[in-house]
């Protein structure tokens, strides 16, 4: 498994970043980590013929926790927003979706801008990130945009990202109440064969207000809007995530590959999302 | 596409040559610094066999190109002890019965030696969670988590005694 | 005594003899990273080998044209079939009788197959130049289905057998059938079925999976054309008879051919054969003059090495009402892929799997197993066991399953009552096997009562209700194995490989100050040769152990032996170890008495020295006898100390064990925990614990693997759908459960040392122990059987099947 011939390139701005891809327009692709492009272009289904790497761009690292707002930098890896304590303060299910990815070498480089921007349906953070309702900030050729999580995944590798942009960092409320990551997976280092990401408010003993996503189910990751709807008002009880579950299912479309086949799925991905509320709720 | 200046700092030596950007560091390391001990295994970042520590993290270097690594500084297995003066995993690895064929050991070892700098008393669990990203054929892992418990253990001691 | 002799108990401990947890010698180079594997080598203007392959698993091959390839600066060459017919080594004699293409030959019948052979300055030229060759093919029907293979219209896979009614191990009776083999009473296990009170059945399926070791395999052939000499390293568990069959397709004279096998990063089976990559790294060097490295990637090694498995065993057992087993009826379709290529003894074309009577005496059976040729890779390798015994084990343990679901009995009374007796050693199977020695009963008591049997079912029984009742989705299986081994192959009259002879051999040398040297004809993979040999050799010859130095691998230094797999190192050569330390002993008696000044048989041998009898102050010492054995001038004898043995054992050796696994399943996800695993192995007298201990965690590993998920799996199109570690399940240390080790002693009547051998029990053992596990969670639910592998979305499936869903 050896990769074709490339030019590499190692920019210390974003802009240095961003003139290179408007340069080598479809001929190059930014790597941050690396651990999902480079078994492609081992096995080349990626030809790259110059590679950005964004390692050096210090403004893309770090972690930012004010006045009730999260900022984490695109170049962040996953070991490190495991060790953030301010971060799993403001947002502990970061730490506990991160710690569920790949196995410990892959989390040293992984970083969460290259799991968001890739737009592979079995990474974890997409979901995450539309359950926290955050929002992906994009440097480009004509300056920065800002674009919703919800908004930003539009088919397996394809996302509102253009080819010369960068995802540089990522935003969000820090949420309030419980929170659960509950991911099925064959063993370290696979993909979800099911994952449900929770975020879960409480009034008293009723649900005020959630936030529901589903991982690898589909081509993109799926935020439920139903599925929480069915929650809020309720006590939590067994017909609210009955409830819940039953809006989730129509709204996944997963495929079969070797983790089973669709109907599997689907069970798993019911399972998942009420053992991820019961838990969410548990922490409101 | 021609060949790049990399520097690398390997085992606190430094090392200059020219080599394509494609090249990935465990070619680098292995064939043409001669330092055979990280191995080839799986080649998509699984087994863990091609595992160096560079810049303070355990990555695996058959999934970083020699590129990306310019600059950095890696210490392998061949950078733990010397036949001197075996390292207390590498003592420990023989003392409980860590390895069998050996192919993963340097791997195993290199990721065990970051795992007790990060976490210096971890239990049982945690070697196993941090211990994750290196598959082993042989052994069945029971042995490869002994020894590490076992050169925390002592590694604390000698702590202690220091103090 | 004088008081200068220190006591016996000190003596044999220094000894380091057998019985000692022995560090391992090979560790303090392994740990450091200083290993010497076969990618570690590096030879003066080596070139670099690799594979274009079929993307297909069934086409014909239009044409090749390699010319874009070899434009690029560094190709040396491409090679063909073309290039390989006028050397008539396109194809290749397999392990099995067969012939398999080197390079595919007009058509490609599996995906992955060898196709041209680029050589090129290094890895990376050579991986650009793969790319650029360009084949042209064109589909024919894939048949991956052993059963739709033997279809009257099915495919005709080997073209080149057309006509050919007769194979190497009888008639064929179909294009795409290899063999059938035969064993046992077919009329009189009918007639016993016919009458019996009770018959069980059932179709047993043993998945196809891969030994997939960590270190792929590879080669570096070296034509030195100055003094004709052929060298290849390689990842050999054989290199005896690497060299005989490289002399004798390549006409190269076997004293020209040196093979070395240097560290292996453990073999499991999938380093015995013979690969086209060998072949085209040999004539590669040949025609460059220089060395070639080929290596395989993980995806070559899965996808064109050898498998494993494959086997589709249907089964009807025969037992009275109260549950004493009458009689065994066995028939296996053996999908072997597209040539066979099987790593059998020439006589067992299903290997050993007549030991499928397993632990039981069973007094009537009969087995017929068919070999069949479909669009997949071939092999048929014995992963991490002797020759197909783990197949018989799974099958023999699943049918005593179904047999007592059918009995309505209890699975474990069930074997107890139908074990072969301690007093039936040595004991005739119905399929033709002498069992030389066991006590399955002791073993099986002590294992029920260490992990409570009892209170375990009691347990279960209330879980089952608890569930019924809405408290819990969890369930809880256990499952047992009581296995019986047949390793060490094995006596000549009955064992070889492509006529060669599977007997095996040790040379020892004693330096003039007392230490060793001995070589041997077995390779270590990871076993720790290098350290229980010499304890073996340290208890006969009174040396320590860390003075003597064993080396394996080098033809033209170690003598000749059918090398390591099948658990037959320390059965056969193992035993020539010892029977080769007594031949220095009976010579060191010689000496002894000589310079003791007494008569041969007025000495006797004390741990590390011969005495005089009744006179124990008057002694020599081994150091004091090796010596004089050089230096000084004995009448009668040649100078020097040296012994050779070629061991041909008598019989196999037959190591068995009692292993129980406690899972807890999910019925809503199909997940699993292993909440404990016993496994007591009896491998009769016990060289090294420690190391039989950590061959045992591994066994079991691999087993665990197999038996929860872990599969070489094939679409309809031949297609692989696991040829990576992201989808070949390997357990990380995260998954991978904690065993506890135990173990009876049952010696072997006839080996020198009364070893048995141990490196495969636990794979045989775990994989029917951990799949019983899964049935019996279900079994109060109504299932009897469900194939392999036992991953989440399967076990999900035998709930919902059963309706545990709602």
């Amino acid at each position: 498994m050896i990769p074709s011939r490339f030019d590499y390139h190692r920019p210390d701005s974003v802009d240095g970043a961003v003139a290179l891809l408007t340069k080598y327009g479809d001929e190059a692709r930014a790597i941050a980590g690396g651990h999902s492009l480079i078994p492609m272009m081992k096995l080349r289904m990626a030809e790259v013929q110059h590679l950005v790497d964004l390692q050096g761009i210090d403004s893309m690292k770090g972690v930012s926790v004010a006045g009730g707002t999260v900022t984490i930098g695109a170049m962040m890896t996953q070991h490190e927003l495991i060790a953030n304590e301010a971060l799993a303060k403001a947002a502990p299910i970061i730490r506990e979706a991160s710690l569920q990815i790949a196995d410990p070498q892959v989390r040293y480089v992984g970083t969460i801008g290259g799991n968001l921007a890739n737009g592979d349906p079995g990474n974890d953070m997409p979901g995450l990130m539309q359950c926290l309702d955050a929002t992906y900030v994009l440097a480009g050729p004509d300056g920065t945009r800002e674009v919703a999580a919800r908004d930003f995944y539009e088919a397996a590798y394809f996302t509102a990202r253009s080819d010369d942009e960068i995802l540089v960092s990522v935003r969000f409320t820090a949420p309030k109440g419980g929170y659960a990551y509950e991911k099925q997976k064959r063993k370290i280092g696979d993909y979800a064969t099911a994952a449900a990401a929770v975020l879960i408010e409480k009034d008293g003993a009723t649900c005020a207000a959630t936030s529901i996503a589903m991982t690898n189910l589909s081509d993109t990751p799926v935020w439920c809007e139903a599925a929480g709807a069915a929650l809020v008002g309720s006590k939590l009880d067994k017909s609210a995530i009955d409830a819940a579950v039953a809006a989730m299912l129509p709204t996944i479309d997963p495929q079969e590959d070797n983790r089973g086949p669709v109907e599997f799925k689907k069970h798993v991905a019911g399972v998942m999302l009420r053992r991820a509320i019961e838990r969410a709720a548990s922490r409101a | 596409m021609g060949k790049m200046h990399i520097k690398l700092t390997v085992n606190g030596k430094q090392e200059e040559l020219l080599a394509e950007p494609r090249e990935l560091l465990i070619h680098v390391l292995r064939e043409r610094l001669g330092i055979t001990g990280p191995h080839i295994g799986c080649e998509t970042s699984h087994c863990g066999a091609c595992t160096v520590d560079m810049d303070g993290k355990s990555v695996k270097s058959c999934t970083v190109f020699a590129a990306q690594a310019n600059g950095a500084n890696i210490t392998t297995i061949e950078g733990l002890g010397n036949p001197d003066g075996l390292h207390v995993l590498q003592q420990m690895f023989k003392e409980h019965h860590g390895l069998q064929c050996g192919f993963c050991t340097p791997g195993m070892i290199t990721r065990a030696w970051r795992l007790l700098q990060e976490n210096p008393n971890p239990t049982e669990e945690d070697v196993r969670f941090g211990m994750a990203g290196n598959l082993c054929r042989c052994t069945g892992y029971q042995n490869i988590v002994k020894a590490i418990l076992a050169a925390a253990a002592e590694l604390n001691a000698a702590k202690e005694a220091a103090q | 005594m004088n008081e200068m002799t220190p006591p016996k108990a000190e003596r044999a401990e220094a000894l380091k003899g057998l019985g000692t947890a022995r560090k391992r010698v090979e560790d303090a180079r392994f740990t450091q990273g200083k290993g010497n594997y076969v990618d570690d080598l590096k030879l003066p203007g080596m070139l670099f080998g690799d594979f274009v392959r079929s993307p297909y698993a069934h086409a014909r091959v239009k044409s090749i044209n390699a010319d874009k390839a070899k434009a690029i600066p560094g190709v040396i060459a491409v090679l063909t079939a073309d290039d390989l017919r006028p050397l008539n080594l396109h194809w290749m004699p397999t392990l099995a009788g067969d012939v398999q293409m080197v390079l595919a030959d007009g058509k490609v019948l599996f995906q992955g197959q060898e196709v041209a052979f680029v050589v090129a300055e290094d890895r990376y030229i050579a991986a650009d130049a793969v790319e650029l060759v360009e084949v042209e093919y064109e589909e024919l029907p894939v048949v991956v289905d052993p059963f739709k293979a033997q279809a009257d219209d099915a495919p005709v896979l080997r073209e080149d057998l057309a006509g050919k009614t007769e194979g190497a191990h009888g008639p064929r009776r179909h294009h795409n059938h290899i063999f059938t083999w035969e064993q046992g009473d077919k009329d009189a296990t009918d007639a016993v079925l016919g009458s019996a009170d009770v018959v069980a059945e059932e179709m047993v399926y043993y998945h196809r999976t891969h030994p997939c070791p960590l270190e792929t395999c590879g080669c570096v052939a070296s034509m030195d054309k100055v003094n004709g000499k052929l060298t290849v390293h390689g990842t050999f568990q054989a290199p005896h008879a690497v060299r005989t069959v490289a002399s004798l397709i390549s006409g190269i004279a076997e004293h020209n051919i040196r093979i070395i096998s240097p560290d292996i990063g453990g073999g499991f089976g999938n380093k015995v054969g013979v690969y086209p990559g060998y072949i085209c790294a040999i004539v590669a060097s040949i025609v460059t003059g220089v060395p070639v490295k080929w290596v395989e990637d993980r995806m070559d090694n899965l996808m064109a090495t050898a498998f494993a498995r494959d086997y589709w065993m249907k089964g009807k057992i025969a037992a009275t009402k109260d549950g004493k087993i009458t009689g065994l009826w066995c028939h296996v379709t053996a999908d072997h892929g597209a040539f066979d290529a099987c790593a059998d003894p020439t006589k067992f074309p299903a290997g050993f799997f007549n030991i499928c009577t397993g632990s039981y005496d069973i007094p009537t059976a009969y087995l017929a197993v068919d070999g069949i040729y479909t669009n997949k890779a071939p092999g048929g390798v014995a992963y991490r066991c002797s020759f197909r015994v783990t197949e018989a084990a799974y099958f023999i343990e699943r049918m005593i399953e179904v047999l007592a679901i059918e009995l309505g009995m209890d699975a474990a009374e069930l074997r107890a009552k139908n074990f072969i007796k301690k007093e039936q050693f040595p004991y005739q199977s119905a399929l033709g096997w002498e069992y030389d020695s066991g006590d399955y009963h002791t073993a099986w008591d002590k294992a029920l009562s260490a992990v409570g049997y009892t209170e375990l079912r009691k347990e279960q029984a209330e879980r089952v209700e608890a569930f019924k009742r809405g408290e819990t989705r969890k369930l809880l299986g256990i499952g047992l194995c009581h296995f019986t081994e047949i390793v060490g192959a094995g006596p000549v009259k009955n064992c070889d490989i492509l006529g060669l002879g599977m007997f095996d051999s040790c040379e020892i040398r004693i330096h003039p100050t007392g230490s060793a040297i001995a070589r041997l004809g077995t390779i270590s993979q990871g076993q720790g040769h290098a350290t229980t040999f010499a304890q073996i050799l340290a208890s006969e010859i009174g040396i320590s152990a860390d003075d003597i130095t064993i080396e394996e691998g080098d033809t033209d230094t170690a003598p000749y032996g059918l090398g390591t797999y099948g658990s037959r190192s320390t059965p056969v050569a193992g035993a020539a170890t010892a029977m080769a330390g007594r031949k220095i002993r009976a010579k060191a008696q010689m000496i002894a008495a000589y310079l003791l000044e007494v008569h041969d048989n007025d000495v006797e041998w004390d741990i590390d020295r011969f005495m005089v009898k009744g006179a124990p102050e008057r002694f020599k010492t081994m150091k004091e006898i090796a010596f004089a054995s050089y230096n000084q001038a004995i009448p009668g004898l040649e100078p020097g100390l040296e012994a050779v043995s070629y061991y041909d054992p008598p019989n196999m050796t037959y190591p068995f064990g009692a292993y129980i696994c406690v899972m807890e399943i999910d019925v809503d996800t199909g997940e699993h925990e292993i909440r404990q695993f016993y496994a007591l192995d009896d491998c009769g007298t016990r060289i090294n614990p420690m190391i039989i201990e950590g061959q045992v965690h591994g066994g079991a590993t691999e087993g665990y693997a197999i038996a929860m998920g872990q599969e070489l799996a094939y679409d309809d199109m031949g297609n692989v759908k696991t040829g990576t570690l992201m989808d070949f399940f390997i357990p990380t240390s995260w998954e991978t459960p904690h065993y506890t080790t135990d173990h009876t002693v049952t010696p072997s009547p006839h080996h020198p040392i009364g070893a048995k051998g141990v490196g495969e029990s636990p794979n045989v053992g775990s994989v029917p122990a951990f799949s019983n596990a899964v049935h019996d969670a279900f079994r109060p639910f109504g299932l009897k059987q469900a194939h392999m592998p036992h991953d989440h979305w399967r076990i999900w499936k035998i709930a919902r099947d059963l309706g545990l869903h709602g």
